[in-house]
């Protein structure tokens, strides 16, 4: 079963929708709790992400019996440097996201911590592509 | 046997239309229209009273105890919410307020406001802990904490593992003040249905100590009319930190807790509780949640408009000491002795692999459906309806708009078929026709 959401570059106000109707789906899967939340945070930060780094994208969620594997892809500007941005504390958000309490350098930390696995797929220029799988049954991070 | 779930809000089939008001009201989607009727999902109701409070036509109601229970105790002791006091002008002292209780055939009164300085104390030794999770959410809700069970499961080890002030208050009188004294009623007088589901189904304990939960609505004209008579009793003890808790802000200000979130109104503590578990708050300690519009004195059991009895409140505070007279006779522990479990009501099937089927199936009716949310269907959303399909409580015909597709399918092929007469039987002229 594969869910599809557009993440809007333009709303700020629509972040977290994904994230959201992702988790009343598992919901209505009876998923433990642990995989739910770690799947939400996962969603969210990459929603996020995709909004204040690459004016939106196409977030998908395909949930199997065991897991649930997210793909979130945009046409942005890509990632220069993984091994830097992986790194906890490491940003490069505008100014004007800073101000709203984002780009505190922990949006791909923070998806590696949830997801039991993450991979990134990015050159300059042609866009990003993170998929993370979330096994499911494991409980809380 | 299946357990049955015991639910405070419950529906005056006479009253009911049928209309969709409350379905399109409810947060967790737990009322159907049948029959022409409104119908409550039990397992998936919170008792959040959103349904009493949007009805307008007064045909939902909370069942509380009436007050002619009284008589079946001999010493009578009144557990009245802070909530309480902002149903009179302030004109009207607390003091006036609960001699009035007195007068109306109570042998005590202990305030609610009293045993939440308790709960305050604690709370705030809680959040000293450390390994404790962050937030802490408070508990003192009983619709919020459904809600958790319900929508939110993660969430439930963030709740503040303690009785609320009413069961505080009820076992401080009967273990404290009147310890082994038979015959001694406990009432508490109540702003909210959901506070009478917790007492006949505790969350985090096992029994309750109350007796009876009675709604200020209901004993409102009678304390109106007692409060005149009353010969004015000094029986106010509490102070500000615990009468705040009847509005929102004044438990996460008792508490003191500057990294705090005070949200009232169920729509709103949704959001936050969204919010929540996408890991967005990194920075908030403690979490106040109020189902009702202003928090308790927003209550559908209250009769005062919510923002005038907030005000009201706030000005009892003002006029109070910060921390009363002391609260008297604390328990030795005030934590949950019972851990919470989720509510799993909202799965399609127990068995994942058939619910993922269903939910497939969900997904396709449900882009078969037109998407307007009408509710002429008697579900919420065409989602609810889809889902209520799936679950084979429902049928597509159930939707006026596929109903009408397939009336206008049948009148097209009833047409096609009665152009195609029996050669031999086909009398009419066909050129006058045209």
């Amino acid at each position: 079963m594969k869910l599809r959401f557009e993440v809007s570059g333009e709303d700020f106000s629509l972040a977290g929708r994904a994230s959201t109707e992702l988790k009343r789906a598992l919901g209505r899967l009876g998923i433990d709790p642990g995989a739910v939340r770690r799947a939400a945070v996962a969603m969210y930060e990459a929603e996020i992400n995709m909004v204040i780094h690459a004016g939106g994208g196409v977030a998908e969620a395909e949930i199997l019996p065991d897991r649930v594997v997210l793909v979130l892809a945009d046409r942005g500007p890509g990632i220069p440097n993984l091994e830097l941005a992986m790194r906890e504390g490491w940003s490069t958000a505008a100014d004007r996201f800073r101000e709203l309490g984002f780009g505190a350098g922990m949006g791909l930390p923070n998806m590696k911590r949830n997801a039991d696995e993450l991979r990134v797929e990015s050159s300059p220029g042609s866009g990003t592509t993170v998929t993370m799988t979330i096994l499911l049954g494991k409980g809380a991070p | 046997m299946t357990p049955t779930v015991f639910h405070s809000v419950r529906l005056e089939e006479e009253k009911c239309v049928g209309c969709t008001t409350c379905i399109k009201h409810c947060p967790t989607e737990a009322i159907r229209v049948r029959k022409g009727r409104a119908s409550i999902i039990e397992e998936r109701c919170i008792d959040c009273g959103e349904c009493i409070r949007t009805c307008p036509h007064g045909a939902k109601k909370a069942v509380s105890d009436p007050l002619a229970m009284l008589s079946a105790f001999s010493y009578k002791v009144a557990l009245p919410a802070p909530s309480l006091y902002s149903q009179f002008p302030e004109s009207t002292s607390v003091d006036r307020v609960l001699s009035g209780l007195v007068e109306l055939g109570f042998d005590e009164v202990y305030e609610v406001a009293e045993a939440a300085e308790l709960v305050t104390e604690a709370t705030k030794r809680l959040l000293e802990e450390p390994g404790r999770p962050r937030p802490l959410i408070s508990s003192a809700c009983p619709a919020v904490v459904k809600l958790l069970q319900l929508r939110f499961p993660s969430l439930l080890g963030q709740l503040v593992p303690l009785l609320p002030p009413m069961e505080v208050a009820a076992r401080v009188v009967k273990e404290r003040l009147h310890p082994g004294k038979a015959g001694v009623g406990v009432f508490f007088i109540t702003p909210c249905a959901g506070k009478v589901t917790a007492t006949r189904s505790p969350l985090g304990y096992e029994r309750s100590f109350l007796d009876g939960v009675i709604g200020i609505k209901d004993l409102y004209l009678p304390l109106r009319g007692a409060l005149s008579q009353a010969p004015s009793r000094r029986l106010a003890r509490a102070g500000a930190r615990g009468i705040g808790w009847g509005r929102v802000e004044g438990e996460s200000g008792a508490v003191g807790e500057r990294r705090s979130i005070s949200v009232d109104g169920i729509g709103n503590v949704i959001g936050v509780l969204e919010a929540l578990e996408n890991g967005e708050l990194k920075d908030v300690d403690f979490i106040e949640a109020l189902a009702c519009p202003g928090g308790c004195v927003g209550g559908p059991l209250t009769v005062e408009n919510p923002y005038i009895a907030k005000t009201r409140l706030r000005h009892r505070e003002d006029a109070a000491p910060p921390a009363g007279e002391g609260p008297r006779a604390p328990l030795d522990s005030l934590a949950w002795t019972e851990g919470l479990r989720s509510r799993l009501a909202l799965a399609l099937d127990p068995d994942m692999l058939k619910a993922l089927v269903m939910m497939e199936e969900m997904e396709l009716i449900a882009e078969g459906l037109p998407g307007l949310d009408c509710g002429s269907c008697g579900a919420p959303t065409c989602r609810a309806l889809a889902e209520d399909i799936v679950r084979g409580k429902a049928s597509s015909s159930d939707c006026v708009f596929k109903l009408r597709e397939s009336v206008r399918k049948l009148a097209r092929e009833l047409i096609a078929l009665e152009e195609l007469q029996p050669p031999g039987l086909d009398r009419e002229d066909k050129a006058a026709k045209s």
